[in-house]
């Protein structure tokens, strides 16, 4: 599993600004920021090279921060990788929470998963797939 | 634990014979020495002498807010200034401060009033007793202050303000009993919180709160917080300070000093008395007071008397939690509101804190309500889904219970005010965004 932050933020002229400079403050640098936005508020996940000290910057900035686990899954960069992927989720009716993909290089890319199911990562390894290490995307604060 | 046994439990019939007593000695004292009541018992038709039985009261005229204003500062003064003692005034939030003054005598029955409850509270000699009121007009402060003294507790006057070392003190000194408002109860237990002190290290007992309503929700996370027993207690200025009634440890309604005030429900539309266990408005009139006595003084409170004896063996009879105001009643697309709706709604959701703002526009000659709410820090707010399910939720609740539709907004932690005092609930703009 790996450790994605979660941000609430309510939906107010700066407030991502506002997160931003907290992180830039800290000297933490962000690998992707995706917003889930709704008329009131967004959610904003986030990859960063120590999610933990990020954690503890917003905490203190007055954010409502939590750290998620998620997993991530190495998706060939072609047309139907993120076909078969999803498609085993369905076929063992997992439901997924929500997911979100980003490219890491010309060939691969990453593809994020947040479902409750614990036996997850075993079925993605059992089916071939390869998982994402921390290690690729953060540092271990 | 009693502080006046004698008095707290007198059998009923004693009781209301004291009480037709005292109050055949006030309207003839009211009479004698108050132009406003003379004038205003003339005009109604009544004579003193016309009260033979306590549901003669009923003849007399109400006194209200506005005659309080009227009579600024010392209109309504029975006694002359060498024997006043004190004066306290309304926060005249709005309008007028009504001016309240206090013979020693006056005061010595407000603290006995006071010492009742924080006898009742389980507290006195050898209990430290922290007073997070204001001190000042505002009647919390001094009024708690004599209170505890009078129980015999260890006063600490820490009064509002500088919240951290307020904890610290609350810590140190082993203080077990704490009279504050609700909000300032919650702040202090937030705060020890934030500063990493576990309610572990306190000794309080009980609190003692009052000057603004407080929902059972709220009334539980102050004790799951704070770890002590809370007890709401109940006064207005015009009619003395805190203490008027409170709780005992029941828990169940507030007991009324009967002794010292008698106390009527009135429909608010047609001033008539309204039996037990219905709610309207909150009428006193004033027994034991020498320089400020009011005679059926309607509060503008809404409550109800809670039928019944309570175990606790107080005789005298308990009202409800104020419900609400008669003037802040909120009036929206035509429904009457009261704001302590909202609260006990909330207060049935462990995911949001009981801190809410209320924010009340128009748009297309619509009223429009927006409820703001924090969700608590263990929430999993990361799920978009369960955000959404929990401000759907709140809604059908508060559509159900106030028949007016609310849009809730869930907004990040501390962006709504932390009050020391009186918590401003309720921004009303409406009205304001065309001028």
């Amino acid at each position: 599993m790996l450790n994605q932050l979660t941000v609430f933020l309510q939906n107010t002229e700066g407030r991502l600004a506002q997160m931003c400079r907290v992180l830039a403050d800290a000297d933490i640098n962000m690998h992707s920021l995706f917003i889930a936005d709704t008329v009131d508020f967004g959610v904003a996940r986030v990859f960063c090279d120590r999610p933990r000290a990020a954690r503890k910057a917003l905490n203190s900035a007055g954010f409502r921060v939590s750290v998620i686990p998620v997993v991530g899954v190495k998706v060939p960069n072609r047309p139907g990788g993120l076909a078969e992927l999803v498609e085993l989720f369905d076929k063992h009716g997992i439901n997924i929470e929500y997911n979100y993909c980003f490219t890491i290089s010309d060939n691969q890319a990453i593809d994020i998963i947040k479902c409750d199911d614990v036996g997850v990562e075993k079925i993605l390894v059992d089916a071939g797939f390869v998982l994402v290490q921390k290690e690729e995307i953060y540092q271990r604060d | 634990m009693f502080y006046q046994e004698e008095l707290e439990t007198m059998p009923r019939e004693e009781l209301e014979q004291l009480q037709l007593e005292r109050a055949q000695k006030l309207v003839a004292y009211v009479y004698e020495r108050i132009p406003f009541y003379k004038n205003s018992f003339d005009e109604a038709g009544v004579k003193p002498e016309d009260l033979k039985t306590l549901d003669d009261l009923r003849k007399f005229p109400f006194t209200v807010k506005q005659d309080l204003r009227d009579a600024y500062p010392f209109g309504l003064f029975a006694v002359p200034m060498d024997e006043v003692s004190r004066i306290h005034c309304s926060s005249g939030t709005t309008g007028t401060a009504s001016v309240v003054g206090y013979t020693e005598r006056d005061l010595e029955e407000w603290a006995d009033c006071f010492a009742r409850f924080v006898r009742a509270a389980d507290c006195g000699p050898g209990s430290v007793m922290q007073v997070a009121y204001g001190y000042g007009l505002f009647t919390g402060g001094l009024g708690a202050h004599s209170g505890g003294a009078r129980a015999g507790c260890a006063m600490v006057p820490t009064s509002t303000g500088n919240t951290k070392r307020q904890v610290r003190l609350m810590r140190d000194f082993g203080t077990e009993l704490l009279a504050c408002t609700p909000s300032y109860a919650l702040v202090i237990a937030d705060t020890a919180a934030k500063m990493g002190i576990d309610k572990s290290e306190f000794k309080l007992k009980s609190a003692i709160l009052g000057a603004e309503p407080c929902s059972e929700g709220m009334r539980k996370e102050i004790e799951e917080k704070l770890g002590c027993q809370v007890y709401d207690i109940y006064g207005l200025s015009e009619v003395m300070g805190p203490g008027v009634s409170c709780e005992c440890s029941e828990q169940h309604g507030l007991h009324v000093n009967e002794d010292k005030f008698i106390i009527e429900i009135v429909d608010p539309e047609t001033f008539e008395p309204l039996p037990d266990g219905e709610w309207g408005e909150v009428v006193f009139t004033t027994l034991a007071k020498e320089c400020s006595p009011l005679v059926r003084y309607r509060t503008r409170d809404i409550s109800r008397i809670l039928p019944g004896e309570c175990s606790c063996g107080r005789t005298g009879r308990r009202m409800d939690r104020i419900a609400g105001r008669t003037d802040d009643m909120l009036i929206i697309r035509g429904v009457n509101v009261f704001p302590v709706q909202f609260a006990q709604v909330i207060s049935e959701f462990p995911e949001v804190t009981s801190y809410y703002q209320i924010i009340i526009t128009t748009k297309n000659a619509l009223d429009r309500v927006e409820l703001q709410v924090e969700t608590v820090d263990d929430f999993p707010f990361d799920e978009i889904r369960r955000l959404q399910d929990l401000k759907k939720r709140i809604e059908t609740a508060l559509k159900e219970n106030l028949q007016v539709a609310v849009s809730v907004k869930i907004v990040e932690p501390m962006t709504i005010e932390r009050a020391e005092g009186k918590a401003k609930r309720i921004i009303d703009l409406r009205g304001e965004e065309n001028a």
